[in-house]
């Protein structure tokens, strides 16, 4: 994780930090990476591609303990897979995400991407966690879910074998 | 002799100012407010010279209520077969469902039928930031922010699944779309949803709600420095010298002058006049019945005790 964030850093062209960069495969310091880490959140290189592909950044919307700490810290988790054949992910897709140094599955909940006729669009990409059964970490969803997410889920678990329909029963409000 | 003269470039003088009107804009254009003025002399003028014509069928206003009748002026796109087959689906579908006047700026609140939902329906209350195209594919994009969360949903005005739509407030903003609401603070664009429908005095103009909007700092999705906006307060706090440097130079003040771009972006009036003539009875009588029904509503259901 720490070389694809420097390799964020180059990006942004920040020249001090370039410099650390540019030495090479010297032992970075615990405090040098968090300052890149942080810095690598507040930087927009590019114009923002709203699509979940990997690395892209999402946002934990349950009251797992786990998404809480980390939202609070201000590392939000990073996709590293989508688990479809496209490569980006969609309303209801599970996706694999790196949350405080480990890996976590997600369901996405809500997308900033442009959506179909009717169909809500996000003014971030929302993000519950679960475990490999399909069981939510956390008790509550503290945010609107879109209501096609029930026919997606629904049809996800029966084609795999893990039950998605737990996240529905944690949603707090439908639009 | 004179006076005759005088009339007559009068006249066409009154033609050539209110040829071409752009449709979706809800600014007062500083052109049509100064014309406003000496068009009421020249009235006055008119009556004392001449006997009092013939006020036109059609209201001036039609095009400013139902814009969507009016076709893309795109030339490429035009063909008034399939426009005046529109105008009879849009009809007809007016004739099923109560679409009413609104404007962006205006509180909206749109019923649909919903397969996914529990009760088969969904209701979404918001702010209409942006109405686009024409015909059957006119649209609409509503704004709320719930739990904290910014939610857009956008809707087809003429889409056979919406139940009903609902004017809760009906008012204009100071710009032409409230794309910034995305970049401003989540109050400017919070409303309860189980707000209440306001109702204006009829023949009352349609209130413009000067509220100027706070943005939040940078980044911004885009740049609103560049898109001239009225309804901002504090963009200034958030420029740099590079900032107004660069928008200046993108800024293209002699547009206002280009008669043959102005001509391009709209319809003019003499074929706007012969759409809304070919539609206006129909609409005039859909909104009569719908007044009438609206009289007949108001006895409250009594409620069903124990």
């Amino acid at each position: 994780m720490a070389q694809i964030l420097l390799r964020n850093i180059t990006r942004a062209s920040n020249s001090t930090l370039l410099t650390t960069s540019r030495i090479g495969p010297s032992p970075l310091t615990i405090p040098a990476v968090a300052a890149a880490n942080s810095l690598s959140q507040q930087l927009h290189t590019t114009s923002p591609c709203c699509e979940i592909r990997k690395l892209a950044r999402l946002r934990v919307v349950d009251n797992s303990d786990l998404g809480k700490r980390a939202m609070a810290e201000g590392r939000p988790p990073r996709c590293i897979h989508v688990y479809n054949k496209r490569g980006v992910g969609l309303i209801g897709d599970k996706v694999l995400v790196a949350i405080k140094g480990q890996m976590k599955k997600g369901i996405l909940v809500g997308l900033k991407q442009k959506q179909r006729l009717k169909q809500p669009q996000f003014d971030s990409n929302n993000l519950v966690l679960i475990d490999d059964n399909g069981s939510p970490l956390g008790t509550r969803i503290h945010v609107p879910i879109p209501t096609v997410l029930r026919t997606i889920l629904k049809e996800k678990t029966l084609s795999k074998g893990a039950d998605y329909t737990k996240v529905l029963a944690i949603a707090s409000r439908y639009v | 002799m004179n006076v005759n003269a005088r009339f007559l470039t009068n006249r066409i003088a009154q033609q050539c100012a209110y040829k071409r009107i752009v449709t979706f804009s809800t600014k007062p254009t500083e052109q049509s407010a100064a014309a406003a003025v000496p068009q009421q002399q020249q009235q006055q003028q008119h009556d004392a010279v001449a006997p009092p014509v013939r006020k036109p069928i059609v209201p001036a206003h039609y095009r400013f209520v139902y814009p969507e009748f009016l076709p893309d002026p795109k030339v490429e796109w035009r063909n008034s077969i399939r426009e005046k087959l529109e105008r009879l689906d849009m009809l007809n579908r007016r004739r099923q469902i109560e679409l009413p006047e609104f404007y962006v700026g205006s509180i909206l609140a749109v019923t649909s039928s919903d397969p996914h939902a529990a009760g088969k329906t969904s209701r979404f209350v918001g702010i209409c930031i942006h109405r686009e195209r024409c015909g059957l594919r006119a649209r609409f994009i509503l704004r709320n922010v719930i739990d904290h969360q910014g939610i857009e949903i956008v809707y087809e005005l003429y889409d056979p699944t919406i139940q009903k739509v609902e004017v809760l407030r009906l008012e204009k903003r100071l710009d032409d779309s409230l794309f910034y609401l995305r970049d401003a603070l989540p109050e400017f664009s919070t409303f309860d949803e189980h707000m209440e429908a306001e109702t204006l005095e009829e023949g009352t103009p349609v209130p413009i709600n000067e509220l100027k909007v706070v943005l939040r700092p940078r980044p911004w999705l885009e740049r609103w420095e560049r898109q001239n906006l009225r309804g901002v307060a504090n963009i200034d706090q958030y420029l740099k010298d590079k900032h107004r440097k660069s928008s200046e130079k993108v800024q293209k003040p002699w547009e206002k002058y280009d008669l043959m771009k102005q001509y391009r972006a709209t319809i003019p009036e003499e074929e706007q006049k012969e759409i809304f003539a070919e539609v206006h009875t129909e609409l005039h009588t859909l909104e009569l019945q719908r007044k009438r029904n609206k009289r007949k509503r108001t006895f409250v259901k009594p409620k069903h005790l124990a």
